[in-house]
């Protein structure tokens, strides 16, 4: 079930767009900013509300790299794989990155703090290596330290 | 020098130039200006100044708004969106004028959707530009206060809506008719063209797409006219632009310049040259879908004709440069693990040559390259060349790739004949 503040926030977007399925895209966002990820039984509700199959919204939902269709951590962290960082030491850092977390790309450590997800360029390139963590960018990342780096998301 | 786009933009920390500050700054005279002045000779405007799109086709942008149906006969409601999806790799010029000036670009917009009369205007945001989305949602609710969007803009009688979309992440999206399919709340694959998205675009109706850079010259362009833009550019092509660097450089960095500055003059005197130990190999000028030029092209005026003349193109003007100490191999990898896995999949060319070339590729990095393997690639580039496929990702793909071929070729010779990569 949707709660009525999502069904309230997805249909004030409606007002925006000529139709209801136009609303899909910010209405996966909504649901993920509330629950951190988009679940079956939440794909139902929310076709039920825009007038789209399941699989219908699966299709969009799944096209798109930031709309998680499983759980994530806490704390999701985008680390750049694209050209830029890649030259100024991206595979030391995500290296680092993973064996400190003992997380893989793709995974979620096991106390459900981060989950870890290469992303594209983060377009910070003069600033690379880059990554985010949640809504925050981090530019010039420095593998070592990366202790203080994560210490600030609980 | 002039420096229209940037010259307000206050340094790091400063925060941005929120409507008080732009307003002093002379911002908004521009949407007075050109409400005054009748919708087509604003087009004439902007086709006369030799604005090209910068979004990296470098379509002229006063041409692509002269083909929108005009007059009452038209179908409305008609759109205009800014393409802020800048999710090419090792490209980071729109995010400044996004997070820098968002009253910049939102006067571009009314400036362009005027011309055309839209009745809506979207901003197409990518999601990780999360400060840029805080400060483009504040701007536009004090656009609409100061009554420069809404109804009867200033009195004018013209009126215009604008709406923020943040996207959910996709490379597609910054296609043009995979952008209106994602506006629409579909998968991101591209439509079939004609019919072009000035005829029938966002739910069929006439569509113009631009990117930031694009839009945020039009203020400028309408204060101070087209000959005055032409004159800031070394070259034919109008105005001035945004130009990055990336890489081993010692002050790695984005300038306004001159369109048409010179490839050495932005590596040596502005990014400082390359850092203490490391020698220039090559560069992508645009982007991660140009072609490689070389240490060879230095002199090479960066606009749209001579790039282009060199064998690569402009694209978005941000270069990424490979030094002598990274492998050439690896970085071809990178870019087409990038290209293979953002492809939407949606014709078989594309889906199909950018993994097998990417599994290649990176067989060849780990030691397991083969002899033949760079004939299979040499095959990639012509079967993804462009006409074969339903958008320019796979053309765009290839050129990076077609390039390292002919200039690194003994890197990837040797990749394959030792069994490693030399650099790991």
């Amino acid at each position: 079930m949707l709660t009525v503040e999502e069904r309230q926030e997805i249909e004030a977007e409606f007002s925006r767009y000529p139709n209801k399925r136009a609303v899909s895209i910010d209405a996966l966002k909504i649901i993920q900013r509330r629950r951190g990820w988009v679940s079956d039984e939440s794909l139902r509700d929310l076709g039920e509300l825009l007038d789209m199959t399941p699989d219908e919204l699966d299709g969009v939902a799944t096209f798109y790299n930031l709309v998680f269709r499983k759980p994530v951590g806490r704390h999701v962290v985008l680390v750049c794989d694209s050209v830029s960082c890649w030259i100024m030491g991206y595979e030391k850092l995500c290296q680092r990155l993973t064996s400190q977390l003992g997380a893989n790309l793709g995974g979620t450590t096991s106390d459900g703090r981060f989950t870890v997800l290469p992303v594209v360029c983060l377009g910070a390139c003069d600033h690379a290596p880059t990554l985010m963590v949640d809504n925050d960018l981090h530019r010039d990342v420095d593998p070592e330290k990366l202790d203080e780096l994560l210490d600030r998301y609980k | 020098m002039e420096k229209p786009l940037t010259k307000n933009i206050p340094r790091d920390g400063d925060g941005p130039l929120m409507l008080e500050a732009y307003e002093k700054a002379g911002g908004y005279q521009a949407v007075r200006k050109a409400l005054k002045i009748a919708p087509a000779d604003i087009t004439t405007l902007v086709k006369t100044s030799g604005l090209r799109g910068r979004g990296g086709a470098g379509f002229p942008t006063g041409m692509k708004w002269s083909f929108v149906p005009m007059g009452s006969d038209a179908p409305h409601p008609k759109y205009l969106v800014a393409n802020a999806d800048e999710m090419e790799p090792g490209t980071f010029k729109d995010r400044l004028l996004l997070e820098g000036d968002p009253h910049q670009l939102i006067e571009g917009m009314i400036i362009a959707a005027y011309a055309i009369q839209a009745d809506i205007g979207y901003i197409f945001l990518r999601a990780e530009y999360t400060v840029a989305a805080q400060r483009l949602r504040k701007a536009i609710v004090e656009a609409y206060e100061n009554h420069s969007l809404g109804k009867n803009i200033l009195g004018s009688g013209y009126s215009l809506e604008m709406y923020l979309h943040v996207s959910a992440g996709r490379y597609m999206c910054g296609e043009e008719t995979g952008l209106l399919n994602a506006l629409e709340g579909k998968r991101a694959n591209p439509r079939s063209k004609p019919p072009f998205p000035q005829v029938s675009g966002l739910w069929g109706k006439p569509t113009i797409v631009q990117n930031v850079e694009t839009l945020c010259n039009l203020p400028h362009i309408v204060n101070k006219g087209a000959d005055w833009f032409k004159g800031l550019s070394h070259g034919t092509d109008g105005g001035t632009k945004l130009y990055g660097v990336s890489g081993k450089l010692k002050r790695p960095g984005l300038w306004e310049l001159p369109m048409g500055t010179t490839v050495g003059e932005i590596l040596e005197e502005h990014a400082g040259g390359m850092r203490d130990g490391v020698k220039l190999r090559g560069f992508l000028p645009g982007g991660a879908s140009t072609d490689f030029l070389t240490a060879q092209h230095l002199d090479v005026r960066m606009d749209f004709d001579q790039v282009q003349k060199a064998g690569s193109r402009l694209g978005t003007g941000t270069m990424v440069v490979l030094d002598d100490h990274t492998c050439p191999v690896g970085m071809v990898w990178n870019l087409e693990h990038f290209f293979a896995q953002e492809s939407c999949g949606w014709c078989t060319p594309c889906w199909s040559g950018l993994n097998w070339a990417e599994k290649i590729l990176r067989a060849m990095e780990a030691g397991r390259g083969q002899p033949g393997d760079l004939e299979k690639l040499e095959f990639q580039t012509k079967f993804n060349a462009p006409g074969h496929t339903f958008c320019a990702l796979a053309p765009g793909a290839m050129e990076p790739l077609q390039s390292a071929l002919k200039y690194f070729r003994d890197d990837f010779e040797q990749h394959i004949r030792e069994h490693r990569c030399p650099w790991r």
